[in-house]
C-alpha cells in the first residue's frame, strides 16, 4: 500500500466532506436514521474507498476484490455516501434512503445491493462473517484482504468474541477489524452501560495485532492500514478513535444523536457548517 | 416388495424394503446416512467446506473430517459462529454444511439463520442432529422438538426430514447441490430402513409409499416406519387401508401431492416428532383448509416438553408409537361423513 500525497489527501479531505454531506441530505430526506455513527466514520469510509481497499466500482462482484463488510448496519448511511461518491451509483440515489423500493435499505440488504457484501444490521455479527470469508480466500490462495466495519458497543455481543477467538487461531492475516471508537451507544457512554476498556489489550489477549489511530485523520487510517496490510500471521484490529457526529458541531459528541436525523432546518445549518468546512480544505490546499 | 399385490403397486414404484417383515428390517441411525451423503458430496464438489460446533462423532461429520481434512474446519462451542461463519464461506463460493444438534443450531442461532442465511439467500447448509424426543437419556434440555416450526416459517429455507439413513445420504447430496439455505433434520438413534439404493428422491416431491383411499397418513422423519406399520394392521384389525405419504420435505412441501390426499382419502392424519403445533402437519393442515378442507388429526408431541428415558419408552409415551398413529387414523376415519 502506498502511502497518501499531499495533493491525493486532499482529494480525499474534500471527498470526506462530499460523504458528509450526502448523509446529512440522505438522512433529512428519510427522516429516520442514524447521524452520529455515520458521521463519525465519513473519513474510515472515504480512505477505505479512496485509497486502502482494491475494488472497483463498475465490477461489484470481481472476484479478487477485497471485502468490506459494515457490522454495524445501522450506520448505512455512511456506506452508501461513501459508494455513490466513489462511483457505486448516481449521487442522487441517497435521497430515497429508507423509502419503499430503495436498493438503500434502513440496514444494509446484499440481495438488494450486492456490493454490500452482506446483510447486517443485528449487531455483533459482522466479524464472524469476515473470518468465513477470510478463511475462505485462505483456504483457495487468493490474495484478497476483508475488512470489517464495526461499532465499539457491538462488542458487547458474545457472536463477536466467538469471531475473536476464531480469528487468532487461523491466524486471519488477511482480515482487519476496523472499530469506530466513539465511546458512545444509544442508551448513553459505552464504558457508564458496560465497559470495554481496556479494549485493544483485550484483542492482544486473542491474539491479534492491535493498531490505533485517528478516526477523523485520513492519513492516521492510512498509516494504520498500511501497518494492518503488512502483519503476518495475525488478524489486526485498528481502534479508530472518533469523534460521535463529527463534523457538524450541534452533534459532536452528544450520544443523543446516535439514532436520529436532523429535521430540515437541522439539515441546514449542517450543510453550511460542511460546506463552510469544504472550502476551507480547499483553501488551505 | 415380494408378496406382490394390488395394495403394493406403491411400495414397488418407490423400491421399498418389505417393511411388513419386522425380523428383517435392518436399524441404522439416520445421522449414519448423513455422513456418509457428506462425504459424498465433498467428493463431488472440493467447495463443500463442513464446519462442526464440538459434536463430530455424534454428528457423523468425523468421516467427513477424514476423507476431506482440507475441507473440515473446528471452532469449538459456538452456535452462532456456526451460522455467521458459514455465511461468509459461503459469500466466497463455498458450500458450508454446519452441523451441531437440532438444540442449539437452529435453536440457540435463529436469528443468525434468518438474517445470515435466509435474507441474504446464502448457500449454507444446516445439519440439525439429534432432533426430536428419541435423542433419549439426554432429556429435555437436549430433545428438539420445536426446530421444524421455527425453520419452516423463514422465507426462503428449505426444510427436509429425511425417513430413513438411506434417504439421509441422498437428501444429504441432493441439498449439497441445490443452491439455497437448507435445514437438513435427522436423529439420534437407530431406526428402520425402509428404502433402498433404488427408491427416488427429489426435494420437493412426497412420496406415496402405500396406497389406500380411506385415510391419508402424511408422515416426515423416523416415524414413517410407525405410519406403515399402523396402516398394515388397520388394514387387518378394521379393513381401512390407508395411503402413507413421505413427506420429507416440510418446504417447499409439495402441495399437489396434499391436496390429492385430502381429496381423495377425505380424511388426514399427520405424523412428525415434533410439536404438533406450527409443525409439518400445521403446514398440511394450512394447504388442505384452503384447497379441500377434511378433517386431520395430529399425531406429534402435544405442547409439552420431552424428558429423560429411552427412544421407544418416549415415542410411546408421547403419544407416536404405531397404536396412537391408528387411533388418530380411526378417529379421522370416522370424522368422514
Amino acid at each position: 500500500m502506498q502511502s497518501l500525497t499531499p495533493k491525493r489527501l486532499t482529494e480525499l479531505q474534500v471527498k470526506a466532506n462530499d460523504v458528509r454531506q450526502g448523509i446529512i441530505e440522505a438522512l433529512a430526506a428519510a427522516g429516520s436514521g442514524h447521524s452520529a455513527g455515520s458521521l463519525d466514520m465519513a473519513d474510515v469510509f472515504t480512505a477505505l474507498y479512496g485509497h486502502i481497499m482494491r475494488h472497483d466500482p463498475q465490477k461489484p462482484e470481481w472476484a479478487d476484490r477485497d471485502r468490506l463488510l459494515l457490522s454495524c448496519g445501522h450506520i448505512a448511511p455512511v456506506r452508501y455516501s461513501a459508494m455513490a461518491h466513489f462511483g457505486y451509483f448516481p449521487v442522487e440515489e441517497l435521497l430515497t434512503l429508507r423509502k419503499f423500493g430503495s436498493r438503500l435499505q434502513g440496514h444494509p440488504e446484499r440481495v438488494k445491493l450486492p456490493a454490500l457484501e452482506t446483510t447486517s444490521g443485528p449487531l455483533g455479527e459482522g466479524l464472524a462473517q469476515g473470518v468465513g470469508m477470510a478463511l475462505a480466500a485462505k483456504l483457495d490462495k487468493k490474495d484478497w484482504r476483508v475488512y470489517v466495519v464495526t461499532s465499539d458497543a457491538e462488542h458487547q455481543c458474545g457472536l463477536h468474541w466467538e469471531a475473536m477467538m476464531t480469528a487468532g487461531k487461523f491466524h486471519l492475516d488477511n482480515l482487519t477489524c476496523i472499530i469506530d471508537r466513539n465511546f458512545i451507544q444509544i442508551d448513553g457512554s459505552t464504558e457508564d452501560i458496560m465497559p470495554l476498556e481496556p479494549l485493544g489489550d483485550k484483542y492482544r489477549a486473542f491474539n491479534w495485532e492491535v493498531i490505533e489511530c485517528d478516526g477523523n485523520d485520513i492519513a492516521s487510517i492510512v498509516e494504520a492500514a498500511k501497518k494492518a496490510a503488512a502483519t503476518v500471521g495475525k488478524p489486526q484490529v485498528i481502534v479508530a478513535r472518533t469523534v460521535p457526529g463529527k463534523g457538524v458541531s450541534y452533534m459532536e459528541g452528544d450520544y443523543t444523536w446516535h439514532g436520529k436525523p436532523p429535521n430540515k432546518q437541522q439539515a441546514g445549518e449542517a450543510l453550511h457548517e460542511l460546506q463552510a468546512a469544504r472550502e476551507r480544505i480547499l483553501a488551505n490546499a | 416388495m415380494p408378496s406382490a399385490d394390488t395394495k403394493d403397486v406403491a411400495a414397488h414404484a418407490m423400491h421399498l424394503v418389505d417393511y411388513r417383515d419386522a425380523a428383517t428390517i435392518q436399524h441404522v441411525p439416520t445421522r449414519n446416512g448423513f455422513g456418509e451423503g457428506l462425504i459424498e458430496a465433498g467428493n463431488r464438489n472440493k467447495n463443500v467446506v463442513a464446519i462442526c460446533a464440538d459434536l463430530a462423532e455424534s454428528t457423523r461429520m468425523e468421516g467427513f473430517k477424514k476423507a476431506h481434512p482440507e475441507q473440515y474446519i473446528e471452532i469449538g462451542v459456538a452456535e452462532q459462529l456456526l451460522v455467521a461463519m458459514a455465511g461468509g464461506l459461503a459469500a466466497a463460493g463455498k458450500t458450508p454444511w454446519i452441523a451441531s444438534y437440532a438444540m442449539f443450531n437452529p435453536g440457540r442461532s435463529w436469528e443468525q439463520v434468518r438474517t445470515i442465511m435466509a435474507l441474504n439467500e446464502s448457500n449454507v447448509k444446516i445439519a440439525g442432529a439429534h432432533a426430536g424426543v428419541s435423542v433419549g437419556p439426554d432429556g429435555a434440555t437436549h430433545q428438539a422438538i420445536e426446530d421444524i416450526a421455527i425453520m419452516r416459517v423463514i422465507p426462503h429455507m428449505m426444510v427436509v426430514v429425511p425417513c430413513d439413513s438411506v434417504q439421509t445420504k441422498k437428501a444429504t447430496i441432493a441439498l449439497s447441490e441445490k443452491f439455497g439455505p437448507a435445514y437438513l433434520r435427522f436423529a439420534r438413534d437407530k431406526s428402520a430402513i425402509v428404502t433402498t439404493e433404488e427408491t427416488p428422491f427429489e426435494i420437493g416431491k412426497a412420496q406415496t409409499f402405500r396406497d389406500g383411499n380411506d385415510v391419508a397418513i402424511v408422515a416426515c422423519g423416523i416415524l414413517l416406519y410407525n405410519a406403515l406399520v399402523a396402516a398394515e394392521e388397520l388394514a387387518r384389525e378394521d379393513g381401512i387401508e390407508c395411503r402413507v405419504v413421505n413427506n420429507h420435505t416440510v418446504k417447499p412441501m409439495d402441495e399437489g401431492a396434499i391436496d390429492a390426499a385430502a381429496r381423495e382419502c377425505g380424511a388426514i392424519v399427520t405424523v412428525e416428532e415434533h410439536q404438533v403445533h406450527a409443525g409439518m402437519g400445521s403446514r398440511v393442515a394450512e394447504i388442505v383448509a384452503q384447497h379441500h378442507p377434511v378433517p386431520i388429526e395430529f399425531v406429534g408431541v402435544q405442547d409439552q416438553f420431552g424428558q429423560s428415558g429411552e427412544p421407544t419408552e418416549l415415542i410411546e409415551h408421547y403419544g407416536m408409537g404405531t397404536a396412537a398413529i391408528k387411533a388418530a387414523a380411526r378417529k379421522a376415519y370416522k370424522r368422514k361423513s
